[in-house]
């Protein structure tokens, strides 16, 4: 997952002049970055450093009982203690690590089911790509909340259960746009000289058309990540999502939810967490959509 | 007018088989695929008898396809089905059927879209004119910056600041929005605020954002660019240039933000314990009350629908090339 920066700064290579490295390309890139590039990077980097160190950052364990419950903040608890005495920054701290890593684990897959069908419907065209198409329509009639929802309601809410759903009505969204972008790459001539030379389908897909649509697919990638965040989160704080007692933001927000009403932030806590990494992310996709695309008019 | 009936009527026709599928991959997800009902719903020490009798009470030893016949006759005669929340009524309990658990939550939500849709869809469509026309100056990127940053949040993180600051720092609203069908309209109004003015911050900016990519995309066309050059005032410009040409991206936009206000009024409705469709679907969700689930996936997933099919129909009726064919 620490790769998702390196990842778009080295997309940019693909536009910039070929006979710079692409370690110097993207350093270039980045000094020319915005500010709201800059802060969004830096937002990012802060969270996958809490991710990845959680166990050596966090004071106390993730569902560690420690004290009383609700304990005001100060003291031993910087933050005081959430609706079972759990220390809350030790579980703001693991969340990052479960929020974001299911996120991650879940955009992955869906990227991988729709990344892959849509090159295929796109490359072999015919009645594959039509049924393939028209069960995406179908799928995608249902507003996603909704069909997520009734597919837990069956399934149960476990977190391979929780991945996979989402991961699939995700990857409806991912299918099209890679359809609709290698559509266009397919018909170009080399694409017809490999066909001809008698390239096999996985050549085609990975060596001709991949690499000429990655940009945008990386941009998705990050737009995606946002939704599959966004949806999980409401899910876990609906109750339906991320089970306990594994820490996790959405779920955080719904725990500590009546400490509201005494005038208490506590439960903005997580959830603005969960509002900074997506407002990040939006920064550096807008930032890299304007550098690689023609979307220029659009800001 | 021929070209334009012919296109809306397969439109029309496209909408109704969409929906059909629909219904029976609503009815099928949930009664073929695994997970035992019965004893989900009586617990794990009910005997096989009460199973059987509980089955053959909700009609789950019927083959599927009769009982997809069932459901879907039943659904348009209004009638659900009832809750499993009535399995008690193999024990003499009363039964609950879905009908009257959905209605009066239906009416909830319907009350808490339509004061939001009244008040967002002109205000999104006046902020989006305006940061179209004047593109690039400080208003537009103020905008801009406001509107990226509260569509990327959650919507229950934007409820509890304005809960925070607007019923509890300052307690100018209602924390809670606990309405009952005998709550008067203005009480109803004023304890709907909180909720209401969520969802508008939320689906202005979507709206307001498309409406702004709309018109610039129209502004930038070569006959406004001609309009321009002969000398046409700015006003008429856009009352007779570009109003028409872009009515029908305006109601895209207009459908498919009411399209979305469903799906957000989910989670508002858990936050502020409105007892709404949605609050009703989570419950449900979580009891596993697989007919309540069904019949509000159903209406969500037909409100969405029609939403999309009538912003495809409005911008088919209002495409001008069609209203005047050579």
């Amino acid at each position: 997952m620490s790769a998702e920066p390196a990842e778009l700064s080295s997309g940019t290579t693909d536009v910039a002049s070929p006979r710079w490295t692409p370690v110097s390309a993207a350093w270039r890139a980045l000094r020319q970055a915005p500010p709201t590039a800059w802060f969004g990077l830096t937002v990012i980097t802060i969270y996958l450093f809490f991710a990845v160190f959680a166990p050596l950052i966090a004071p106390y364990g993730e569902a560690e009982i420690v004290a009383g419950a609700y304990e005001p903040w100060g003291g031993d608890y910087l933050l005081g203690t959430d609706q079972l005495g759990r220390d809350l920054v030790s579980r703001l701290i693991y969340g990052a690590r479960n929020t974001i890593g299911i996120a991650v684990m879940t955009t992955g897959l869906s990227f991988t089911i729709g990344g892959v069908l849509g090159l295929f419907a796109a490359i072999l065209g015919g009645w594959s790509d039509q049924l393939l198409a028209r069960a995406v329509d179908i799928l995608m009639a249902i507003p996603q909340l909704i069909f997520a929802l009734m597919l837990l309601s069956i399934f149960g809410s476990s977190m391979t259960n929780l991945i996979l759903i989402i991961a699939v009505l995700d990857s409806t969204r991912v299918f099209r746009l890679t359809r609709a972008v290698a559509m266009n790459v397919v018909v170009l001539d080399f694409v017809e000289a490999a066909r001809l030379q008698g390239e096999k389908l996985g050549w085609i897909m990975s060596r001709e058309v991949l690499p000429n649509i990655l940009p945008p697919l990386v941009a998705e990638f990050g737009l995606r990540f946002c939704f599959v965040f966004l949806t999980i989160s409401a899910l876990s704080f609906l109750g339906l999502g991320i089970q306990p007692p594994t820490a996790d933001w959405g779920s955080m927000v719904r725990e500590n939810a009546t400490l509201i009403n005494y005038g208490d932030v506590t439960p903005l806590l997580p959830a603005g967490a969960i509002a900074l990494l997506t407002v990040a992310v939006n920064f550096v996709v807008d930032w890299f959509l304007h550098k690689t695309s023609g979307l220029k008019d659009e800001r | 007018m021929n070209p334009i009936l012919r296109t809306v009527l397969q439109r029309l026709g496209l909408g109704l088989i969409t929906l059909f599928v629909v219904s029976v991959v609503i009815f099928s997800a949930v009664t073929m695929l695994p997970g035992d009902f019965a004893t989900a719903i009586l617990g794990q020490a009910a005997t096989p008898e009460t199973v059987a009798a509980f089955e053959h009470s909700v009609g789950l030893d019927k083959p599927p396809f009769v009982r997809y016949l069932l459901w879907i006759g039943g659904v348009l005669h209004g009638n659900f089905g009832e809750s499993f929340s009535s399995a008690g009524a193999l024990a003499g309990g009363h039964v609950r059927t879905v009908v009257s658990l959905v209605t009066p939550r239906l009416w909830n939500t319907l009350f808490l879209a339509g004061l939001t849709a009244g008040i967002a869809v002109p205000l999104s469509l006046v902020l989006g004119m305006l940061a179209a026309l004047y593109r690039n100056s400080v208003f537009d990127r103020l905008v801009n910056l406001v509107t990226l940053t509260s569509i990327s949040v959650p919507e229950f993180f934007v409820a509890y600041i304005l809960m925070l600051f607007l019923a509890i720092d300052f307690p100018i609203f209602y924390s809670l929005a606990n309405v009952s069908a005998e709550t008067p309209f203005l009480e109803r109004v004023a304890r709907c605020t909180l909720p209401s003015l969520t969802l508008i911050l939320v689906i202005v900016a979507h709206m307001m954002r498309m409406t702004r990519a709309a018109i610039i995309n129209i502004l930038a066309s070569p006959y406004i660019e001609t309009a321009r050059l002969k000398g046409v005032l700015p006003g008429r410009i856009i009352y007779k240039h570009a109003l028409p040409n872009a009515l029908a991206p305006i109601a895209t936009v207009v459908a498919l933000n009411l399209a979305y206000l469903i799906v957000g009024v989910v989670v508002v409705e858990v936050v502020f314990v409105y007892p709404g469709i949605g609050q009703l679907m989570v419950d449900s969700v979580s009891a596993r009350d697989i007919p309540v689930v069904q019949a509000c996936a159903l209406i969500f997933a037909v409100t969405y629908i029609g939403f999309n099919l009538l912003a495809d129909i409005v911008s088919i009726v209002t495409n001008p090339r069609l209203l005047h064919p050579r």
